[in-house]
C-alpha cells in the first residue's frame, strides 16, 4: 500500500518528524511517498533512513520539490 | 569453562594451537563488540540553560529529531532554561547583546526581505517595546519559513517521549512554583541525579 505525505512548505526538522509519525502508522513493507520543499531534506531523509533501517527507494528533485520514496522496515 | 571443554563443545570452530586460539578470540571479540554497537539504542542528553526564543530551538529540535531516529532523548532545564517549560510561553528574542542577529523584514518583496537593518544597541536598548517588535518579527519569519514554533516543537517532544527534567534548585532560587510549569515534566532533579543520567549518554550537549 502506498501512502503520501505532503511536507511542502515545512522546514527542518518538521519534514523528518512528520515522516517518522506517518511511518509509525504504517505496516512493515509499505511504502511512503514524501514531497518536500526544504532543500535540507535531501540529506536529512537519507540520514534518517540509514539510521532507522528504513529503505530510501528513491530520492529526486522535481521542479522546486523533492520527492522521496521510502519503504518501511 | 576451560579451553579443553570449549574445544570439546565446538571441535570444528575452535583452533587448537595458542596463536590460532588468540586470533580466534580477537575475531570473536570484534564480532561481539560490533553486535553490541548495532543493538545499542543511542542516547542524547541536552542541558538547556537559556530562556530566549532563539536559544529555545536547539534543545527541542535536537531532542525531537533524536527521538524520531529512535534514540532515547532527554533535556535538562536549568536556570533560564526553565522558561521553556512554562505553561504560558512568553519567550522573547532581542538583538540587544546579540549582534549577530539579523534585523530583516519577514514580509514584502524579496529585495526588501534580504536587507539587513542593524539597529545600534543605543537605540534598541532605549526604545520602549523594541524587544516585543524584534520578537514579533522573528515569530513572523519563523512562520513564513515553515519552521515550527517553540510550542509546537515542545508538544512534539512530549508526544514522542522525550524525557523533560527540570532543576529543583532553580525553582527555589527564583521563588517559582512548580505548578507554573507544564505537568509533563518527568522529574525535578539536581546535579547529582542529572550526572547519573548523563554519564552513559552518547551525545551530551550544553545549550
Amino acid at each position: 500500500m502506498e501512502n503520501t505525505l505532503d511536507a511542502r512548505g515545512l522546514n527542518c526538522p518538521l519534514p523528518i518528524l512528520r515522516t517518522k509519525k506517518t511511518l509509525n502508522g504504517m505496516q512493515p513493507g509499505d511504502t511512503l511517498k514524501v514531497v518536500a520543499t526544504d532543500p535540507g531534506s535531501l540529506k536529512d531523509m537519507a540520514a534518517f533512513c540509514s539510521q532507522t533501517g528504513n529503505t530510501l527507494l528513491s530520492s529526486q528533485q522535481a521542479g522546486g520539490d523533492y520527492e522521496f520514496l521510502i519503504r518501511k522496515a | 569453562m576451560n579451553v579443553a571443554k570449549l574445544q570439546a563443545a565446538a571441535p570444528d570452530t575452535l583452533p587448537t594451537d595458542l596463536a590460532a586460539l588468540e586470533a580466534w578470540f580477537d575475531r570473536r571479540l570484534d564480532e561481539k563488540l560490533a553486535e553490541r554497537e548495532a543493538n545499542k539504542v543511542p542516547s542524547l542528553c541536552v542541558i538547556a540553560t537559556k530562556g530566549t526564543m532563539d536559544m529555545a530551538y536547539p534543545p527541542f529540535i535536537l531532542a525531537s529529531t533524536a527521538s524520531a531516529l529512535g534514540w532515547n532523548a532527554s533535556i535538562f532545564f536549568t536556570f533560564y532554561g526553565l522558561e521553556l517549560l512554562r505553561k504560558d510561553l512568553h519567550l522573547k528574542v532581542s538583538p540587544q547583546g546579540n549582534p549577530a542577529m539579523p534585523m530583516k523584514m519577514p514580509f514584502g518583496p524579496d529585495w526588501l526581505k534580504r536587507i539587513n537593518m542593524p539597529i545600534p544597541n543605543l537605540v534598541s536598548g532605549n526604545l520602549p517595546g523594541f524587544e516585543s517588535l524584534a520578537t514579533s518579527l522573528m515569530e513572523q519569519t519563523v512562520k513564513a519559513k515553515g519552521v515550527p514554533s517553540i510550542k509546537e516543537l515542545r508538544d512534539i517532544c512530549i508526544e514522542s517521549d522525550v524525557r523533560l527534567v527540570a532543576c529543583q534548585m532553580t525553582v527555589d532560587l527564583f521563588n517559582y512554583r512548580q505548578d507554573e510549569f507544564i505537568p509533563e515534566i518527568a522529574e525535578w532533579i539536581g546535579a547529582t541525579t542529572y550526572l547519573g543520567e548523563a554519564r552513559n549518554a552518547d551525545v551530551c550537549l550544553f545549550v
